[in-house]
């Protein structure tokens, strides 16, 4: 094989050019990494170190890319997706990026995963005019088209939900006295974040205690003591399934009864509640825009039934109780619909174009009624959630669909 | 640092007595051939690598300086440290900090800033130091790497340091008009920072303060005796040592152009440790060789199997240590000795038969 | 004061994890003259065996029993096999073994039995036991079976001449070879010890931290900081120290205004540095004496 120098690179260049401009006139626009039966995706993802457990995201979503071309590709093209480790580290974040836009040549960043991995990208890419499509993260600074524009999210932002939460609080026991426990990190900091912006001028009197953990600690005992003891009766539990589960257990066990409100990220039946105690959960509230697998109530429904059959013909070794497993496919089928509209015009710029022209696109594992839409003023695809409250056996969801953003 | 310059090239002048000494002058001459043979190599890869292989081979400069700074500390004075990845993230975050806020400094600038701040921080740490030894050390200066990410995003320095989200910084143009791009132009910076502090630290073990660092880990109570000022020593290699570290960490935030709390975990000690190790303890270019561990083994390993890549990193690991206990240095050395000594043999072999 | 005893109260109970592990850390420092970093790991190890053979369906203390002897044979296994060849490496070329053996059983961990936390059962139940339920019969059980192992080691170490051959073994290895006393295997027999302790340890942690391949990472650190405070030399100081850093963290996080939980660790850290400032081979620990 020729090895690629940048004395030939530069010697090709304009050959190149002249194939691309040739392409044009047929029809056919390909970007970096795309010819008629390819098109590559770059991604990276945590497979190593103390985030290991989102590992699985990258996982399933390679096994159904896996399964998309073996029924053909989209448009007759096979999508190569490369995805490498970042350990959750931004310094390699940078690295595995830089290697596979300037080294694989890939189109596109698809989902990368993590929001402080995510920002150390965000200018490189932007400068290159490469698109990060949809980032795997649920902060709210991702969509900002006009000093972004080649940024999108996905996910409904965590400050949203902080807002659905202080909403459902207002709502429903408007003279709460609130206690938050929330981790030391991007993630916990927003939710924190959009709960006060979402309670505004109460926040100051409602939130009565609030305390942090780091996943380090072995237990939350202490900072659920710290939280009891200031009489609280809503408690928002911003906590990933672990700790989550830790609370549930624990309040149930000093005979601590408030209103329990869970983050989106930490209520799978089979992650938090089961370990915590189906009993224990009861009464529990949270917010949804998946279907979790492990939710007896969709064991009929026609996406959890195709899901599971991906599962076990491509992924048997994955968890099926584990919600990130259902993400990564989700991941996967947006992008596809990004390409399907695409069509032969498979340039940056079409790729952004057309990430920014998504309308009621619904997914099979997404809640019903939820859909993705975009416009080049709007890059948050998702913002409707639901909540639920936890019966015993299944979330009951209840309420309208929320959109978390305030009204401005 | 003009100091540290000017001692450089002291150390680089052929000192007269070894002229005298003709094998001595040999094997010096093969060493220096060998160093100029590296440089020319550092100065030219640039020009026929990709952009994103420099990116890389700068990483790997920064890596292996951070990691010059802990042998200074644990290699060549004996004394054990977990916290050097706080020591790379406070320079790291003194030239982020630097580099956004209202001072905005030129990047260059921030080096000596971060140095600084490091020096101070490294004697300040170095005084209790002198108290612990052993385990109790590491555990001291562990305590450190755990408090440095709580500490970064503390609601105290959250408006300096950015909090949990950290600071984006924006990459250096190439001055003067030159006709290379950004990441040539900071690849050629590090590179020059890089060959002015390994020299700095190979004539600084050379000196006299030199031997005095190493006689203390090798029997600190005759150094004692010998009327050496261990306390004083001690820390003063502390601040040293967390000098080259920060001054790694601040290149390493100018080239990645971002900062998060953490990014300077304890596992980045961790990785500064292993490189230490594997590269060899007590070498000056084994560091270097530990940089390229730390920043191109988990790339390997990841290859071999994206599921099981901490696992096959550890058995990497495991291999390295049976195949080179004394780190790649070791191997370097005990690899030339025999080699020499195959040499020796077949000439005398070859010697033997004329004879014969 | 209401709030600081029950925030005492919680101290203890989670500093009782703390001192199950401090125990481990200081028995291996014992057998085998280091601290072994990948103990969290192996111990997280043992506990997934447990895990597997409860869901398999054996009864709790059949399970129990044989994830101990297992744990034992492994230690040792690990010994002979990764360690003997690094003995007369260099202090930190082993700990680089450490680390890899750390990388190893963690990736493998989850690999094998993935990422979702997994709650553990627990032999002593959990009722609360003083009616307020911080401590729960189970955090009172652990308690209990840390005494009785620091009890049974105390008698092996002082009393049998098993115990004696493995503390001069680890102490003086040259003088004990002279006397007699064959040290590989003394150090194999450490290192089956220290894992069989971790395994109980860990078996007793999950039921309050569930288990999941990061477990005992950071239950790890406090138990190292808790052998520490308490002295490395003393495994009766090294279990105090574990309570002792449950204790001080939680008063730091809740009374400390402008600390709060965000600083605690920080604190705590902070704390046992400077007491080991003044009494530098930790409170109950022996300063070594070191001869010119």
């Amino acid at each position: 094989m020729k090895k690629i120098t940048r004395r030939t690179m530069l010697a090709t260049a304009p050959a190149a050019l002249a194939l691309v401009s040739l392409r044009a006139r047929a029809a056919k626009k390909y970007g970096p990494g795309v010819t008629d039966t390819e098109i590559k995706v770059g991604n990276t993802c945590f497979y190593s170190g103390p985030g290991s457990s989102y590992g699985t995201i990258g996982k399933s979503e390679a096994a159904y890319f896996k399964m998309v071309n073996d029924q053909g590709g989209v448009n007759g093209r096979k999508i190569n997706f490369i995805s490498y480790d970042d350990a959750y580290s931004p310094p390699k974040t940078v690295e595995q990026t830089r290697r596979l836009v300037e080294q694989d040549g890939v189109l596109l960043m698809l989902n990368p995963l993590g929001t402080p991995t995510n920002t150390a990208i965000q200018h490189y890419l932007n400068q290159k005019k490469v698109p990060q499509l949809f980032a795997g993260t649920g902060a709210s600074k991702w969509n900002d088209p006009k000093h972004f524009p080649w940024t999108i999210g996905w996910q409904p932002s965590y400050l949203s939900e902080g807002h659905a939460y202080a909403a459902y609080i207002l709502a429903n026991k408007p003279d709460a006295r609130i206690g938050v426990l929330y981790q030391n990190d991007d993630a916990g900091k927003d939710y924190l974040h959009g709960l006060v912006e979402g309670l505004g001028d109460k926040a100051k009197s409602m939130i009565v205690a609030k305390a942090s953990y780091e996943t380090t600690d072995p237990t939350v005992d202490s900072q659920i003591i710290e939280i009891q003891a200031k009489n609280v009766d809503v408690f928002v539990d911003i906590a990933i399934p672990k700790f989550a589960a830790q609370t549930i257990r624990k309040s149930a066990e000093i005979k601590w009864k408030p209103l329990h409100i869970l983050i989106g990220a930490a209520n799978s039946v089979a992650a938090t509640l089961k370990p915590a105690g189906l009993d224990n959960s009861i009464g529990v509230v949270s917010d949804f825009f998946l279907k979790d697998p492990t939710d007896p109530q969709w064991q009929n429904d026609q996406g959890y039934k195709d899901w599971l059959a991906f599962m076990d013909k491509y992924y048997p070794g994955g968890d099926k109780t584990d919600l990130y497993n259902v993400l990564g496919p989700c991941f996967a089928q947006t992008f596809i619909q990004v390409l399907k509209q695409c069509g032969d015009d498979l340039t940056r710029e079409n790729i952004m174009k057309q990430a920014a022209n998504l309308h009621d696109l619904s997914l099979p594992m997404l809640l019903p009624g939820i859909t993705i839409n975009t416009s080049p003023t709007d890059f948050a695809p998702i913002k409707h959630i639901r909540m639920g409250r936890f019966d015993g056996q299944k979330w009951a969801l209840f309420g309208p669909l929320i959109s978390g953003q305030l009204p401005v | 640092m003009t100091e540290r310059e000017a001692i450089a090239l002291d150390a680089a002048a052929v000192p007269p007595e070894a002229a005298l000494a003709k094998p001595l002058r040999l094997g010096l001459d093969r060493r220096r051939l060998l160093i100029g043979l590296a440089v020319a190599a550092g100065v030219a890869a640039p020009l026929v690598v990709q952009n994103f292989t420099i990116f890389q081979l700068t990483m790997v400069m920064i890596y292996g300086l951070a990691i010059l700074g802990l042998n200074l500390l644990t290699g060549f004075n004996g004394q054990f440290s977990l916290g050097h990845s706080a020591f790379y993230g406070i320079g790291a975050y003194t030239a982020a900090i630097l580099m956004s806020g209202s001072a905005h400094l030129a990047y260059y600038w921030t080096l000596p800033c971060a140095g600084l701040v490091c020096f101070v921080v490294g004697i300040a740490l170095g005084l209790p130091a002198l108290r612990l030894q052993g385990l109790y050390l590491a555990l001291a200066t562990f305590a450190l790497a755990v408090a440095l990410p709580q500490l970064l995003k503390s609601h105290f320095l959250e408006d300096l340091t950015g909090g949990v989200q950290g600071i984006v910084i924006d990459k250096p143009d190439p001055p003067f008009g030159l006709p290379i791009d950004a990441d040539q132009w900071l690849y050629y910076f590090t590179l020059a920072v890089l060959l002015v502090m390994f020299a700095a630290a190979a004539s600084l073990v050379k000196s006299r303060s030199g031997r005095a660092i190493m006689a203390i880990r090798d029997h600190p109570i005759a150094a004692a005796a010998m009327g050496i000022n261990i306390a004083r020593y001690k820390t003063l290699t502390f601040g040293v040592s967390a000098l080259y570290t920060g001054i790694a960490g601040a290149l390493g935030a100018i080239v990645v152009q971002f900062v998060a709390p953490d990014s300077f975990n304890f596992l980045l000690s961790v990785n500064f440790l292993v490189g230490l190790i594997v590269g060899g303890i007590g070498s000056i270019p084994g560091s270097l060789f530990g940089g390229v561990f730390v920043l191109f083994i988990p790339n390997l390993a990841e290859k071999v199997s994206t599921g099981l890549s901490g696992a096959v990193y550890g058995v990497i690991l495991l291999l390295l240590i049976f195949l080179m206990p004394l780190g790649a240095a070791g191997f370097v050395r005990s690899a030339a000795a025999w080699l020499a000594r195959l040499g020796r043999a077949s000439t005398r072999q070859s010697t033997g038969k004329k004879t014969s | 004061m209401e709030q600081l005893l029950q925030q005492v109260l919680a101290g203890l109970a989670t500093g009782a994890i703390y001192a199950t592990m401090a125990l481990a850390v200081v028995m291996v420092y014992q057998a085998i003259d280091h601290l072994n970093f990948a103990q969290g790991e192996l111990a997280t190890f043992s506990t997934f065996l447990a895990w597997q053979m409860i869901a398999w369906g054996w009864s709790y203390w059949v399970a129990f029993i044989v994830t101990v002897a297992v744990s034992f044979l492994i230690g040792v296994a690990i010994d002979r096999i990764l360690f003997r060849p690094v003995r007369n490496a260099p202090i930190l070329s082993q700990l680089v073994a450490f680390i890899a053996l750390f990388s190893i059983l963690n990736s493998a961990d989850g690999q094998i039995w993935n990422f979702t936390i997994k709650s553990f059962p627990t032999p002593f139940g959990t009722k609360p036991l003083f009616g307020s339920g911080l401590v729960s019969t189970h955090q009172a059980g652990m308690v209990a079976v840390t005494l009785v192992m620091l009890a049974l080691l105390y008698l092996f170490f002082r009393g049998s001449r098993l115990g004696l051959a493995m503390r001069a073994a680890a102490a003086n290895p040259e003088a004990a070879r002279l006397v007699g006393i064959r040290v590989g295997w003394m150090i194999a027999l450490g290192w089956g010890l220290s894992t069989a302790i971790g395994a109980v340890a860990g078996m007793l942690i999950a039921p309050v931290v569930f288990l999941d391949p990061n477990m005992m990472l950071g239950v790890l650190l406090y138990g190292f900081a808790g052998a520490v405070l308490g002295g490395l030399s003393s495994p009766g100081g090294a279990v105090l120290g574990g309570f002792a850093v449950g204790i001080i963290e939680n008063l730091a996080g809740t009374f400390i205004p402008f600390v709060g939980q965000e600083l605690k660790l920080t604190v705590a850290l902070i704390v046992i540095v400077a007491v080991l400032m003044v009494r530098p081979a930790g409170i109950f620990g022996r300063v070594a004496v070191s001869r010119v």
